[in-house]
């Protein structure tokens, strides 16, 4: 039940998450919106695992475990690369350049 | 017995060592003479030692089908097939046979007129190159394998034409020589693709195959096919329009003139026609050109040499006539005929050239001795050079002969078998019965031009001053050995074709010999030797005017007195001209060779090279992909935010494809 | 149904409120605030959806420790009073046309019912009983109702997953060392 309409969400979210990704010069934030992608396919998987059997909730379940790892290597980059920049404004973090 | 054919590829490969050493002995001994005598005239008999053998086997054993003797794979490539082959014909030998017999006859004539030069090494090394690259050309069983030989002789002609290179006059002599070589060149490339169109063979037994029943008689493609075929001949053969280098290579030594420039290079065209008889067979419009061109080259270059000074200017433009005359004769079809002239050409000729080399061997070892700046090449400088020259002027008045068409030597009867082809032709197509004409006057005037070079050289009194007149004396044997042995072929050299009415036999001898060879041409064009009262009128009408003209020629030039070069008045009016050559060489430079200087100057350099080329060509795409660079370098800005933006768009791309 | 559905609609709408909140706010420990609220109704909405374990999971998890964590590392930077993080307009356009690209062919899930992914599953054209069609939902269904919500999850996690949940098991062990060697001053 309610499948389009989590569906339909699931897409809003995601598309919330990608116009995050691009406004926001914030490491951290940039981060936080990430995460808000991954819970968009997080309802994706569960709205349809109705339908399809538990095996879409066994993914969710994995998918939060691996972000919960993401986010604390993620962080402690962030951290890392703030020691060094004095900042986590992307703008300032650009020496890739070549 | 194994036959010797096989074997036909020594006569290339004994000279080729010849160069071989004799170019190492010039880069690093050039003194050692004697090896370099023994090694250049030593390889080029042994290669008339192996085609002479070769002859005799095919006299005895009669060759029906050409013999190829295969040597490796050179062009494999796809439908074309190309090998380096030789064959062995009733032609090729009978080329061979001239080519390595008067060859070995000039190294040994080169050996006592070279001696004391410089470059005696070098000078071996380029003949030995030569003979090889006129032998390839002669042995050749494809066009292909032919033009390799075709260009190495034009190589060979070069760096022999300006041998004394030293003098720049010589050294462009040389290049002349080799870029009107070039003019012909393309014609006979241009004339090989076509033939590669249309038959899909350059094999010479295929193309004889094949062009009957591939090829319309008398249509286009045959008959511009031939025609390029031609304009490579008028450049190798020296004929209008492509004749003018000829006269200039004189500068070379006096023996290559006689070998390249009179017995063999010059002949390579005429065996080119003879050797694709077969197309110029079916092709009537062609046979008019040549003919054509022949005749009107043969009375053109007689005019010429009516009022030249130099020895060797006139027997150059003595050359350029007789080929005419052999171009006349394979134009009318009657091939026989034209290397039947071909080869008795090749003897009185090179006997000529060699005898003028020894009166000019004379004349320098007179005017070195005096310390004197005198032309020793000047007729106007020589006169009654019998008493001091006897056997030199005794051959030299046997070719003359010869050259003039008086029984019994052997230019009577090849000539007079062409002007008889070219009057029976005439009974057909009224055009020959001009051509015919024009050969009878150029006969005229050769026996005139002739009689007076001899006048000038070797009777009357003599003008080379009374110090230098003690100087002079006749060639060493080793020079005139060979003298003899052209002598005596010139008096005999008729024996080859007798013709039906002469008392003894054999008759005909060419003519069965080279049957098989021309047997594809005669299909297509029966040509008739005028019988009875009319072939008789004509014979007689040659001798006298042969006599007449000798005799004319004698009388005119004694009868005034002539003064030396250095005291002659200016030429004027119609004698100058003449004597300038009808000013061809002028208008050529005029006419072609400034536009075209100038065409490559301004335009193909300036404009093209430079600003096309290399502006817009190499430093306009260095710009474009510096520009390019730069443009792409701005996408890499470091910022981490943006690389994540770009990641996106690329994800967002998939997801368009993946969702299609 | 009237009240689950009610419910949904309520959920999801503080669910697209607080995300808006999220990337829209300055200061960053306001956008963590409002993402918490997100997962929070997103954690309702799992409920509803029959999922009551993730839901759970999610408010312990994601919400309990993820932005806890966010929360930790965004007090030690002191970052609070940075000003002005949101790129200019330009950007804003780019955004803009980026969406409409994820989001273009994403709006086309909301087309699909039940009865249509029965079809699209079975490759029938006929819109038959979605329940009987797919059936492994109803077997989930059903486990729920027998083993209760924990077990019905747990036989696939320990008996197919079993190997990924063991990897995963290492990975959070990687992880958690990599982060305190990336972080720490001195090693």
């Amino acid at each position: 039940m309610l499948l389009s309409q989590s569906l339909l969400l699931s897409a809003i979210l995601f598309g919330l998450g990608v116009l995050g990704v691009i406004m926001r010069r914030n490491a951290i934030v940039l981060f936080m919106c990430v995460e808000l992608m991954l819970n968009a396919v997080n309802l994706t998987l569960v709205a349809l695992s109705q339908y399809h059997g538990l095996s879409g909730q066994v993914m969710v379940f994995f998918v939060m475990t691996v972000a919960a790892a993401e986010a604390a290597v993620g962080l402690a980059i962030i951290l890392a690369v703030f020691r060094h920049h004095q900042s986590v404004d992307l703008k300032d973090i650009n020496l890739l350049r070549g | 017995m194994p036959s010797i054919h096989g074997w036909i590829w020594l006569t290339v490969a004994l000279p080729l060592l010849g160069f071989l050493v004799n170019g190492l002995l010039a880069l690093r001994r050039a003194e050692a003479k004697t090896t370099v005598s023994l090694v250049g005239a030593g390889t080029v008999l042994g290669a008339f030692v192996v085609a002479l053998a070769a002859f005799l086997e095919a006299a005895r054993y009669p060759l029906h089908e050409a013999v190829i003797v295969p040597l490796w794979s050179w062009i494999p490539a796809g439908d074309l097939q190309i090998n380096l082959a030789f064959q062995v014909d009733p032609l090729s030998l009978v080329m061979l046979l001239v080519v390595t017999g008067v060859g070995s006859l000039i190294h040994l004539f080169s050996i006592g007129y070279m001696r004391s030069d410089p470059g005696y090494p070098r000078y071996f090394a380029y003949l030995n190159l030569f003979i090889v690259f006129m032998l390839v050309l002669v042995l050749g069983s494809s066009l292909p394998v032919l033009f390799i030989g075709w260009e190495g002789v034009g190589l060979c002609s070069y760096l022999l034409i300006g041998f004394w290179y030293q003098d720049k006059s010589n050294a462009d002599a040389g290049k002349k020589a080799f870029i009107v070589n070039r003019i012909g060149d393309f014609g006979a490339l241009v004339a090989m693709f076509l033939l590669w169109q249309a038959l899909g063979t350059l094999s010479f037994t295929e193309i004889a195959e094949k062009a009957p029943e591939v090829l319309q008689a008398g249509g286009l493609t045959v008959t511009a096919i031939t025609l390029f075929l031609f304009l490579g001949c008028t450049g190798k053969s020296a004929q209008i329009p492509l004749y003018t280098w000829l006269p200039d290579a004189m500068a070379g030594p006096t023996p290559v003139s006689a070998l390249i420039h009179a017995a063999t290079m010059v002949t390579a065209g005429v065996y080119l026609v003879v050797r694709t008889n077969v197309l110029f067979a079916m092709a009537p419009v062609s046979q008019t050109v040549v003919a054509g061109i022949g005749a009107l080259t043969a009375l053109f270059a007689a005019t010429i040499g009516l009022r030249q000074y130099d020895i060797k200017r006139v027997l150059a433009y003595s050359t350029v006539s007789q080929l005419g005359y052999m171009f006349l004769a394979v134009g009318t079809g009657a091939y026989v005929a034209g290397i039947f002239h071909l080869v008795t050409h090749a003897f009185f000729k090179a006997l000529l050239f060699l005898g003028s080399g020894s009166v000019i061997h004379a004349m320098h070892h007179a005017y070195h001795a005096t310390h004197s700046h005198e032309d020793a090449q000047d007729l106007r400088n020589m006169g009654g050079l019998r008493r001091y020259l006897p056997w030199t002027f005794g051959l030299m008045a046997i070719a003359t002969l010869a050259i003039a068409g008086i029984p019994p030597f052997a230019g009577f009867f090849s000539k007079d078998e062409i002007l008889a082809f070219a009057w029976g032709r005439g009974e057909h197509d009224p055009a020959w019965k001009v051509f015919w004409a024009m050969g009878t006057l150029a006969a005229l005037m050769t026996a005139f031009y002739m009689a007076r070079l001899m006048a000038m050289t070797f009777l009357g009194e003599n003008r080379t001053g009374v110090k230098e007149r003690e100087q002079l004396h006749e060639a060493p044997w080793i020079m005139t050995g060979p003298l003899l042995v052209v002598g005596v072929l010139s008096l005999i050299g008729g024996v080859l074709n007798l013709p039906a009415f002469w008392p003894t036999p054999p008759h005909h001898g060419l003519d069965h010999w080279l049957e098989p060879v021309v047997a594809p041409g005669a299909r297509f064009l029966p040509v008739e030797l005028p019988h009875g009262s009319t072939e008789y009128l004509l014979i007689g009408l040659a001798v006298l005017i042969g006599a007449a003209g000798l005799i004319w020629g004698v009388r005119s030039t004694l009868a005034r007195v002539i003064p030396t070069a250095r005291a002659a008045p200016e030429e004027r009016g119609l004698w100058k001209v003449i004597n300038r050559k009808w000013y061809i060489d002028e208008l050529y430079d005029e006419f072609i060779v400034r536009p075209l200087v100038r065409l490559s100057r301004v335009v193909l350099w300036r404009v093209v090279d430079q600003k096309l080329i290399d502006g817009a060509g190499a430093n306009g795409s260095a710009w474009l992909s510096r520009r390019l660079g730069w443009v792409g370098s701005k996408l890499q800005t470091g910022e981490v935010g943006i690389y994540i933006v770009m990641f996106l768009i690329g994800a967002a791309w998939i997801l368009h494809a993946v969702s299609r | 149904m009237m009240a689950a559905e009610l419910a949904f609609y309520i959920l999801a709408g503080g669910a697209v409120i607080s995300a808006l909140g999220c990337i829209t706010q300055r200061n960053p420990v306001a956008s963590a605030v409002w993402l918490v609220g997100t997962l929070f109704a997103l954690a309702g909405i799992y409920i509803l959806l029959n999922a009551q374990f993730i839901g759970i999971i999610q408010i312990l998890v994601y919400a309990g420790a993820i932005m806890v964590l966010f929360l930790f590392v965004i007090m030690l930077l002191n970052l609070a009073h940075r000003q002005n993080d949101i790129r200019r307009w330009p950007m804003w356009l780019v955004g803009v046309g980026l969406l409409a690209a994820f989001g273009g062919p994403l709006l086309g899930l909301r087309g699909y019912s039940p009865g249509r992914l029965a079809a699209e599953v079975t490759g029938a054209a006929v819109y038959g009983d979605p329940a009987r069609a797919l059936p492994a939902g109803q077997a989930a269904l059903k486990a729920t109702q027998e083993r209760g919500v924990v077990g019905a999850i747990a036989d696939p996690l320990f008996r197919s997953y079993l190997v990924p949940f063991e990897i995963t098991s290492i990975l959070l062990l990687v992880a958690a060392v990599g982060a305190v060697v990336i972080a720490k001053r001195k090693l």
